[in-house]
């Protein structure tokens, strides 16, 4: 488990200066909110749950939380981690590992020119950003989808980061969490990337029984498919945001299955909460403090790790 | 009720006329022989190519043939001693995974696998080999059984993918599924998968971390079913064949990616036809990968396992990322220029 520890740069904004395309510049540090881009009327929105019209600066401020009726618009990855992390502590990890076209796939566009303009447009190279941080003081590794990616689907590349925030931990034996917004597998690297599940979750079960560290998976909108049936479901803990959608199928491919109408409030946070599937709901303004207390809960003051695990 | 499929035809009707030729032969008492022996080169011919340059989605309807040896039909040629175990000890028993002990060569190992119906009675008890949650917890009941007593585990494949369902998701199919997986890579015993049939996404993949996945000739696996995929990417499920090629399903597809580590052999024109045969081929592949396996003790068998998925994939460093890239968009303007 040599890959991984210190590929990091510690200034969180990348080494000697390359070339000038986009994709030879060192990381951007990160921006600590999304910036406003565009004219006056891309800085509103109206919010679908109760219909307010949102000042976006403001929507952003709070976390991209609806100031009125708490509803949870998705968020970047950045922007997680900026409310998640203690401030300045994070170090992002592993973000020069771009994916590849094993299929030489193609459907609308072919996959790699889909690859290149979506990173073109969002200045990332794949849908998992990822890094070491503390929160509240406690080290941790720490991992976010981003949606925004081809809907935060897991290929090679976010199965590997995934995979390596679980082996950081372990070999740094502290815990870990990953925030997951994902539509699930991705179809572009075919059975590739169904085995990233494998891969992935073959780590955090050595995360368990070499380092005995926990893992807290947190659940956000959308959370389904490959990624729900792999780690997303595996937490020592799992938190989920309020009202979003989380399951393996898709509700409408079930609908098609059944024939009929899916029940009321089927597949949201709330529904996986009665039915026993996740611990906790918890609004994104008490994430960062429920997080920081479950983990003094697990981690705090215990004697140090060393043939203690197991 | 016997299913031929469209590319099947030339051979079948080969077939018959060289039975109606050995009929007129026996009644008539005519020599037709060289005619026959004609007609049986010309039929081995077209076999032997009809396999070889079948295209994807022709495997995927091989993969899903009626005919095809389920896993009790391979368990039944392949074991003995087979006792069939039940239930998940959680108010449950899926009819769609099969699960029990059996000998191997003598030797005591755990067998499961994805069970479809032969007709629409049993497709309905077996759901059609789509499990529920409780099919994966009883197989993940009785292979952590297995690992207790240091018993190989042996998993056939053979869904379509999990049941999409109502029930399914309100008792945690992604949990259970999830959880096969993680506990899949940590047992200290041989564990070898045999896609058999449709390797269907996770409810594949909750029967499949093995230290070696041996796939059927006409076997699949994929991330998503070619209709599923059609209908995301192109609105249109009949696109499946297309989605079929794109997905790099077949068995030598995944050979080339490194998720099968060998491809078995079906005789003649196929399992469905052959059925015995093809459990012979899968036989001596199952002895030789067993005893490679027996050589390494309970630790190094999870390293194994570790190492087999932990290089799958395809991730690129900056540098090679962008030789790739480069190439690749040379290579699409060239093909844009010329079409």
């Amino acid at each position: 488990m040599s890959n991984g520890i210190g590929n990091g740069n510690p200034n969180g904004n990348g080494g000697p200066t390359g070339g000038s395309r986009w994709f030879e510049q060192p990381p951007k540090p990160l921006p600590t909110r999304p910036q406003s881009k565009g004219p006056d009327k891309d800085l509103w929105l109206r919010c679908p749950s109760c219909a307010e019209i949102l000042y976006r600066p403001v929507l952003a401020e709070r976390g991209q939380v609806c100031p009125h009726c708490s509803h949870h618009f998705r968020i970047e990855a950045s922007a997680r981690v900026a409310l998640l992390a203690d401030p300045g502590s994070f170090v992002v990890h592993d973000d020069h590992l771009g994916p590849g076209d094993p299929l030489e796939f193609s459907d609308a566009k072919p996959y790699h020119k889909r690859l290149l303009d979506t990173q073109k447009k969002l200045g990332v190279l794949d849908a998992f950003l990822s890094g070491s941080c503390t929160i509240d003081g406690l080290p941790v590794e720490l991992g976010v989808f981003d949606f925004r990616f081809m809907g935060g689907s897991m290929g090679s590349v976010v199965g590997e980061k995934v995979t390596r925030v679980f082996e950081r931990a372990t070999e740094r034996r502290c815990p870990a969490i990953v925030v997951s917004a994902s539509g699930g597998a991705r179809m572009q690297e075919g059975i590739l990337s169904l085995m990233q599940m494998a891969k992935s979750c073959a780590a955090l079960a050595k995360l368990r029984d070499e380092a005995g560290q926990p893992y807290i998976s947190v659940l956000t909108d959308p959370t389904t498919g490959g990624v729900a049936a792999s780690f997303a479901m595996l937490g020592d803990l799992i938190f989920a945001e309020p009202n979003a959608l989380i399951g393996f199928a898709g509700p409408r491919v079930i609908q098609q299955t059944i024939g009929e109408n899916l029940p009321e409030g089927f597949q949201t946070s709330e529904y996986l909460l009665a039915h026993g599937m996740v611990d906790l709901i918890v609004p994104r303004n008490e994430l960062r403090a429920t997080l920081a207390e479950s983990l003094r809960w697990l981690v705090e003051s215990r004697p140090v790790a060393i043939g203690e695990a197991r | 009720m016997d299913l031929i499929l469209d590319f099947e035809r030339p051979l079948m009707e080969l077939r018959r006329r060289i039975e109606s030729l050995k009929t007129l032969q026996a009644e008539e008492g005519l020599d037709l022989s060289a005619s026959i022996e004609q007609l049986d080169l010309q039929a081995r011919r077209l076999q032997g190519q009809m396999l070889r340059d079948l295209s994807p989605w022709q495997r995927t309807l091989l993969s899903r043939h009626p005919q095809r040896p389920y896993s009790l039909d391979w368990i039944s040629r392949l074991f003995t001693e087979w006792r069939e175990l039940h239930g998940d000890r959680a108010g449950h028993d899926d009819a769609a995974i099969v699960c029990g002990f059996a000998r191997y060569k003598g030797r005591p190992v755990a067998v499961l696998g994805h069970q479809k119906g032969r007709n629409t009675k049993e497709s309905l008890k077996r759901n059609f080999g789509m499990p529920r949650p409780e099919g994966y917890r009883k197989a993940l009941r009785l292979m952590g059984l297995a690992a207790r007593f240091g018993r190989p585990i042996i998993t056939l494949i053979d869904t379509p993918g999990a049941y999409p369902g109502v029930d399914a998701e309100a008792r945690g199919q992604a949990e259970a599924i999830a959880r096969n997986i993680m506990e899949m890579s940590t047992f200290q015993v041989p564990v070898i998968c045999v896609v058999i049939g449709e390797g269907g996404s996770g409810g594949a993949l909750a029967l499949g971390v093995g230290n070696r996945t041996l796939m059927l000739e006409n076997s699949t696996y994929s991330v998503i079913s070619p209709e599923g995929c059609a209908a995301i990417l192109w609105r249109d499920r009949a696109e499946g064949p297309r989605a079929a090629e794109a997905l790099r399903i077949t068995a030598k597809d995944c050979l080339h990616l490194g998720v099968a580590d060998e491809v078995v052999p079906e005789p003649g024109s196929g399992a469905h036809r052959d059925p015995d045969g093809a459990a012979a081929a899968l036989d001596a592949a199952l002895e030789r990968h067993l005893g490679e396996l027996s050589l390494l003790d309970g630790p190094a068998l999870r390293e194994d396992r570790y190492a087999r998925y932990r290089k799958l994939g395809v991730v690129l460093e900056e540098a090679e990322r962008l030789a790739v890239i480069r190439a690749k968009l040379a290579e699409t303007a060239a093909r844009e220029e010329a079409g």
